[in-house]
């Protein structure tokens, strides 16, 4: 799998006060920590363990990974809009990586 | 039981599948609208052709199967196509060198190539697919290892390079050298083979549109490739795709990147001669 790749969707434009679908999808392999390699051994956990979306500044979306996701962890939300402003959305890996990304969404 | 009789009872086995499904017949009449923009999915097909019309594969699936491709982020296959994107850029092998030492920015170097593969190539002495001319480009320039055909990395490098070429029309050469190839081909698309006894017209020639069992048969077209396909979880080249066709008529597959499959490519491509380019399709 790609390097941890962030893809978003957001609509890009909505009226005020409209409720909108957000889609995120990030590639990565979420090694879970529970498999073992031909040797035995135990594979290093590796997964995303945290995911957070804001809204010109304030948290709209919050949540705590564990090691149960699936390869690619895709989350989908729901966020009223009142202004046009900047999602920013962050994955924070367990080897402490940070991967960002945003989307503009403008208010009519 | 001699093998004749077991002839005509895979024969009949097989007359009875189709005739089970006359209920649904021929492709639905959906656009295959991406990023705004209309990808032909069905045209008169190629002078001389045995199709009347041509249909993308895509016009034969569920509605739900169809909506994976409309839009980029639902399309499963994308995560590959990122991963071809990041090896296009990575300095491998000997020489030093990535795709892009040499090719630039793919989204113009590589536009029309998908299109035109398989394609004749003087050195080798035969045609070349997409998958061997990306090895040919790696042993040789690059100086890295050769992939396998069915391997991950390739299997994204081929998707973003296919991609590249989204939307534009299949148009593969068949006379001068490719003529005997393509002849090869088409032997191979109407000779019957396996327990089944069957050749790939039987169903995508004489068939598609109808049903065959739980499965929707389509004219069998390859402009999507490599393919997402629900059922593998993941994408697949298109001589996996002959390899699964012929298991399912119960003959011993040809190897992937051997000459009858390359012969079969060109042959199939260019009975799709006009559609548009889907790589990375999304099919059931």
């Amino acid at each position: 799998m790609a390097n941890a790749k962030p893809r978003v969707k957001v609509p890009k434009s909505a009226k005020a006060g409209e409720i909108i679908t957000i889609k995120t999808l990030i590639s990565h392999k979420m090694e879970s920590g529970q498999r073992k390699d031909k040797a035995g051994k135990v594979i290093p956990r590796k997964i995303i363990n945290k995911f957070t979306c804001e809204f010109n500044g304030t948290k709209v979306f919050e949540c705590d990974i564990d090691p149960a996701i699936s390869v690619n962890p895709y989350i989908e939300f729901t966020a009223k809009v009142t202004e046009s402003g900047e999602f920013k959305f962050t994955w924070v890996d367990d080897d402490g990586s940070v991967y960002e990304t945003s989307k503009k969404i403008e208010v009519k | 039981m001699n093998s004749t009789t077991l002839k005509w009872a895979g024969l009949l086995a097989a007359a009875s599948i189709f005739a089970a499904g006359q209920a649904i017949a021929g492709p639905d009449n959906n656009k295959l609208m991406i990023d705004g923009k209309e990808l032909v999915t069905d045209l008169k097909g190629p002078e001389g052709g045995p199709l009347e019309h041509i249909y993308s594969g895509w016009r034969f699936r569920a509605s739900e199967t169809q909506a994976f491709e409309l839009d980029d982020f639902e399309n499963p296959a994308f995560p590959a196509v990122d991963l071809g994107e990041e090896l296009w850029n990575t300095v491998e092998g000997e020489a030093g060198k990535s795709c892009a030492t040499c090719h630039n920015d793919a989204s113009e170097t590589m536009k029309g190539v998908r299109a035109s593969m398989p394609k004749w190539n003087e050195k080798l002495g035969k045609p070349h697919t997409l998958e061997t001319q990306i090895n040919a480009c790696r042993t040789e320039n690059l100086k890295a290892e050769a992939w396998k055909w069915e391997a991950p990395n390739m299997l994204a490098m081929t998707s973003y390079i296919g991609l590249q070429s989204r939307g534009m029309p299949v148009n593969v050469q068949t006379d001068g050298p490719m003529q005997s190839w393509n002849d090869k081909g088409k032997e191979l698309y109407y000779s019957r083979v396996g327990q089944l006894d069957m050749s790939c017209a039987n169903c995508h020639e004489d068939n598609y549109g109808k049903m065959i069992r739980a499965d929707h048969l389509s004219q069998g077209h390859i402009n999507g490739f490599p393919t997402y396909r629900l059922k593998w979880g993941g994408l697949g080249s298109i001589h996996r795709r002959f390899s699964g066709c012929m298991k399912n008529i119960r003959a011993t597959p040809y190897k992937r990147g051997s000459d009858e499959f390359i012969a079969l490519e060109l042959y199939l491509a260019s009975r799709g001669t006009g559609l548009a380019v889907e790589t990375p399709a999304v099919r059931n």
